[in-house]
């Protein structure tokens, strides 16, 4: 069974949302990235979605623009984030890690290549967002041989053609985008959000992730026991923005995750 | 030999095109696909397309035989198709206005559109003007410092600039933000690309929109000169003066289709836009072309004198049309293009776009290799009035 299936069926026993934070791998600095993993897995992180940065990140706001070309201005490339992925699985070997990025740097290694040696380095799942499953055909099927689950994302405005699409090249579980636009963004009808993923998660019959829009714990409130898993993005690399050092951006993502991780646990006591 | 037919139904020209976006911007894809078919294929709109392109463009434009200039060059006849005569003195409105009527028939009320150099945004600035619309034009903050003329014809026009600060703060960077608003206010909003590029639909619409060009230009030389020309040339950044001269005379195998790219301070510095000449295929902003990419997949920043070439990408057809053959691709430099620029001006009382001198400087090259009798068409893309400044400034001087 792979990280992420055995992730979802361990949690779906406990009854309990999955807690998966993103950051941009190289921001808030290139010499820490992996003890921050580490320290977001001890603060509750069940999983973790690292942003491969990009020059042009067209689907993303201000916050997470701003990370991806600091980033780059430490020299971050994707092999590089590779290297990162494999120094964490030396001592982590449950935790998923989910890669998000777009496509041009995938395609300069080769799509084949790059799931190689993605899988080795331990990564479990891929976000590519500007690659529609349209698409997509030859390049899901490589990333699945390779045992990496290519992720798809839904939007409130997908079609039914879509969902069948998503449904038969995606795997592993369903990103869907709680809103409109670009990550950062507010989002203000939850209820809406929370019925619309509960017909996509007995259609798809895979577990549903939301994000855009959750900010803290009040947020992630609305949607613990409604989805598989929420993601949480921008608020946290804005806040990482702040740190001092290395160890001052652990102790931040650690205060940041503590509470809504809480709010999480909570839902299932209740 | 078969008919040239591209793209296919999902954009594709060859290996390149398509649609590489986020979920979120696929409903108003497919939307304006929908919606731009049925225009095609309504009288109604065809009609009055039509009329807009001739009374409030100016087209037909002249086929202008550029004797003085042919005589002196001493080789090929040249023909410049006189595209900076239009309506804002450019061939950006062609395509404005095309979609700005498409937006008024799917009932949006609001234009944004990217720009560069200025030209497509004025263009747009000037059509959302002409039918009632709102309109926000998105522009590099250092293309803001070197077009500021044309920021303030936007202005002049109703139109609100936003200079965008991110990446290179160029034009591929302000299409970013075009890009990331229209996901935002999708409902109500219509995204006038200004280029054969982004995802399907836009490289094929955009080039529909500017075949006007090569259409008018293969019929008015044929009424002057009884044949068709030997050879087409066009500057290309994104590509759309280029396509819309090259696709009529795609099936004339006879006839030299010839794109000329930016090759900035030299192909051999780095500082240039040339993606088909030195470039390699990849994905940005919505469709697969050549692109100019590090060895990490990151965009490279461009340079070019010119702010309408300066950038990384290409249309998708033009990366098609290199593959098969039927189109070559050149670069010219700065100075090259500078040389040209003065010498249409001198020679022919005519003072082209920097962009356009791109063009001009590799047919003057070409002709010389040519036979009197022979011809040239070079697309005469815009006129140079918004780079008067950018030229005198180069040469020490004060205006």
């Amino acid at each position: 069974m792979s990280r992420l299936a055995a992730m979802f069926s361990r949690l779906q026993e406990a009854r309990r949302t999955a807690l998966i934070p993103f950051l941009t791998a190289g921001d808030p600095s290139t010499t820490g990235v992996v003890a921050l993993l580490h320290s977001l897995v001890q603060a509750g992180a069940d999983a973790i979605e690292l942003g491969v940065p990009f020059s042009d990140p067209m689907a993303d706001g201000p916050v997470i623009q701003g990370s991806s070309e600091r980033a780059l201005a430490r020299g971050v490339s994707l092999r590089q984030v590779l290297a990162w992925v494999r120094d964490f699985r030396r001592q982590d070997h449950d935790t998923p890690i989910i890669l998000m990025g777009y496509l041009n740097p995938i395609e300069i290694l080769g799509m084949r290549h790059f799931a190689e040696e993605a899988a080795d380095a331990g990564v479990d799942a891929v976000i590519v967002v500007d690659l529609t499953p349209e698409e997509a055909e030859t390049d899901t099927a490589l990333l699945r041989q390779a045992g990496i689950d290519p992720i798809f994302l839904l939007a409130p405005t997908s079609g039914p053609q879509r969902v069948a699409a998503v449904k038969r090249l995606g795997s592993g579980f369903v990103y869907y985008v709680s809103l409109r636009g670009i990550t950062g963004a507010q989002q203000q009808d939850w209820d809406e959000v929370v019925s619309r993923v509960a017909e996509l998660r007995r259609e798809l019959a895979m577990p549903m992730a939301i994000g855009f829009g959750i900010r803290d714990a009040a947020t992630a409130k609305r949607l613990a026991g409604k989805a598989d898993a929420v993601v949480i993005g921008s608020a946290l690399v804005q806040l990482l923005q702040q740190a001092k050092d290395d160890e001052d951006a652990q102790r931040l993502a650690s205060e940041f995750l503590a509470p809504i991780r809480a709010v999480l646990n909570e839902e299932l006591s209740a | 030999m078969a008919a040239y037919q591209q793209p296919d139904e999902r954009g594709h020209f060859g290996d390149y095109g398509g649609r590489f976006v986020a979920e979120t911007l696929i409903p108003a894809l497919d939307e304006l696909q929908q919606a731009y078919k049925a225009a095609q294929a309504d009288p109604a709109f065809q009609a009055e397309l039509h009329s807009e392109l001739r009374q409030f463009v100016g087209r037909p434009n002249p086929l202008y035989h550029a004797q003085r200039l042919s005589s002196e060059i001493g080789g090929a006849q040249i023909y410049l198709k006189r595209e900076d005569l239009n309506h804002t003195g450019a061939h950006k409105i062609n395509n404005a206005v095309g979609q700005a009527l498409l937006a008024r028939r799917m009932g949006k009320r609001r234009l944004i559109a990217e720009t560069g150099a200025g030209q497509h945004g004025v263009a747009t600035a000037t059509v959302a003007t002409r039918y009632g619309m709102d309109c926000v034009v998105f522009m590099g903050e250092d293309d803001i410092q070197r077009q500021s003329s044309n920021v303030y014809r936007m202005r002049l026009l109703g139109a609100q600039v936003e200079a965008v600060r991110s990446g290179s703060r160029t034009l591929k960077d302000a299409l970013n933000e075009a890009l990331r608003d229209w996901v935002s206010n999708v409902e109500d909003t219509f995204y006038v690309i200004g280029t054969v590029a982004g995802p399907h639909p836009y490289p094929e619409m955009v080039r529909n929109f500017h075949r006007v060009i090569g259409d008018e230009a293969r019929a008015q030389c044929l009424e002057l000169t009884g044949r068709l020309p030997d050879a087409c040339v066009a500057c290309v950044g994104g590509g759309s003066n280029a396509m819309g001269l090259f696709y009529p005379f795609i099936d004339d195998q006879a006839v030299r289709l010839i794109g000329v790219e930016a090759a900035g301070l030299g192909l051999s510095t780095g500082k240039h836009a040339a993606p088909l000449t030195v470039g390699r295929p990849g994905v940005l902003h919505g469709n697969r072309t050549y692109l100019m990419t590090d060895e990490n997949g990151q965009i490279e920043a461009t340079h070019s004198i010119s702010a309408g070439l300066d950038y990384p990408g290409v249309g998708p057809e033009h990366a098609y049309l290199k593959d098969t053959g039927r189109a070559a691709y050149v670069a010219v430099t700065d100075a090259e293009a500078l040389a040209a620029f003065h010498r249409l001006s001198r020679v022919e009382g005519i003072i082209p776009a920097l962009e356009t001198s791109h063009a001009l400087a590799y047919a003057f090259q070409l002709a010389t290799q040519m036979r009197v009798e022979q011809s040239i068409v070079v697309s005469l893309s815009g006129r140079g009035d918004k780079d008067i400044h950018t030229v005198a400034a180069l040469e020490g001087i004060q205006l």
